[in-house]
């Protein structure tokens, strides 16, 4: 039940993009159609499950032990980078298949803010282990949701009759804020 | 301030460091995957646009397709003669590219077609096609000039001039984005210096032509009887040009009873 409301919270109600407003250079580059979306969202979720796991076991076994917390951005930053890089040569030569899927994305979340800023909440909140990878994963499925919702919506506005000041980004922008706003509705679910 | 602390935080992250580069170093070292040279060197000489204009993923998936024998030297449409001819010396072969460009077989404007109502629907050639008529205009082949072809276009080389979508040949980078935008299939690839275009997609019969447009191809054969080197055919009551035969001489554009040829 715990894991459940847990899943709910770190997925809809504080959203990673559209409540907690990180990742949001993906959220707009990568939007513009649902497939483009679908792997960029599969590619967070990929990342960001294996970025907590990793991130809080050096945490717990590295940082803490020597009194370090205070540098965890650095080394997260050093972690995220070199594991990403790791993941994609495993998957390059294992699962090749994935690999195609996943493609140019991959690289892309490297740095992406997302991804540090998840992994920094695991420590913040002192999760343990497993749950800071079930964060990294809800946040991340949180994160694919929105980006394809959004992409839904931008493939529709597409056709409409858009006033000209308002094509482009700014169409963008507002519709990824009504979406925060209703995302915001969720908050009563717990 | 204690000056062990700062040696121990600089020598744990020197070994996180380390560590991950030790370990990156042996893994791809370990998982290694063959990369095809051939393809590594096709790969720099493509444009990148990754536009997929070539049918394949992006242009990692053309350099591949190359490499492999699958795909001609010629194939990336974006860089035209000078990249076929590159990725020819690389991968031994033979190149007969002429670059081609984009072009709107229409020419009837707001002032030379008629509209057989007034549309106020999407301003989108694919929807407007939808609505009765297979559209407002009264010629149900010619451009609706809604810009679904401009907005195809990753380039800018199209625009929307008096109600009809215009090719500037020089920016277009013969990608064919706009060929397989267009719902009516006016746009149509043609050699950069062809001789003579014509400017109508109308397969209706003369008169039907003549209601809608004034400058449509009323398929009377003239350009073709005239035509020195018998590269004019019609088909269909619309005169078309086989380009590798044309010399570009002007006589069909001269004897065009309606000057649709330009």
């Amino acid at each position: 039940m715990n894991v459940i409301l847990f899943a709910i919270s770190a997925a809809l109600v504080s959203n990673v993009v559209l409540s907690q407003f990180m990742g949001i250079c993906p959220f707009l580059g990568v939007s513009k159609k649902v497939s483009t979306a679908a792997g960029m969202g599969a590619a967070v979720i990929f990342v960001m499950t294996i970025a907590s796991a990793v991130t809080s076991t050096i945490y717990y076994l590295v940082l803490v032990p020597f009194e370090l917390e205070y540098l965890n951005t650095i080394v997260f930053i050093l972690v995220i980078a070199a594991l990403v890089q790791f993941v994609e040569m495993l998957l390059k030569k294992m699962v090749p298949s994935l690999y195609q899927a996943l493609g140019v994305y991959l690289p892309l979340i490297t740095t992406n803010c997302a991804v540090l800023g998840i992994a920094l909440v695991n420590v913040q909140k002192e999760l343990s282990v497993l749950m800071s990878t079930l964060n990294g994963l809800f946040s991340a499925l949180g994160f694919a949701i929105a980006i394809i919702i959004l992409a839904g919506i931008r493939e529709k506005i597409e056709h409409n009759d858009i006033p000209e000041s308002f094509k482009g980004a700014p169409i963008v922008l507002i519709t990824a804020g009504l979406m925060a706003m209703a995302f915001m509705g969720l908050s009563g679910m717990i | 301030m204690d000056v062990m602390s700062i040696v121990i935080a600089a020598a744990v992250i020197g070994a996180v460091g380390i560590l991950a580069a030790v370990l990156l170093g042996i893994a791809s070292e370990k998982f290694k995957v063959e990369v095809d040279p051939k393809e590594e060197a096709v790969r720099e000489v493509l444009p990148g646009n990754n536009c997929g204009g070539c049918g394949y993923p992006g242009c990692d998936g053309l350099a591949a397709a190359i490499a492999k024998g699958e795909a001609k030297p010629d194939a990336c449409p974006v860089g035209g003669p000078e990249v076929a001819e590159k990725i020819a010396q690389i991968v031994g072969g033979e190149v007969s590219a002429t670059k081609k460009v984009a072009y709107v077989k229409c020419a009837g404007n707001c002032e030379k077609a008629k509209d057989a109502y007034q549309y106020v629907g999407p301003q989108d050639c694919r929807i407007a096609s939808n609505s009765p008529g297979a559209g407002p205009k009264a010629c149900s082949y010619g451009c609706m000039g809604y810009g679904s072809c401009v907005k195809a276009c990753q380039f800018g080389a199209i625009s929307i001039i008096d109600g009809i979508a215009v090719v500037d040949k020089d920016k277009c980078k013969s990608c064919g984005m706009c060929v397989a935008a267009c719902p009516r299939n006016i746009i149509e690839m043609v050699p950069y210096d062809a001789g003579a275009k014509v400017q109508c997609n109308s397969k209706d019969f003369g008169k039907d032509v003549k209601a809608a447009c004034s400058v449509g191809c009323i398929g009377c054969g003239i350009c073709a009887k005239n035509c020195p080197e018998g590269a004019i055919t019609v088909e269909g009551f619309l005169a078309k040009v086989d380009y590798s035969k044309c010399t570009g001489c002007g006589t069909c554009k001269e004897k065009c009873p309606v000057k649709v040829i330009e």
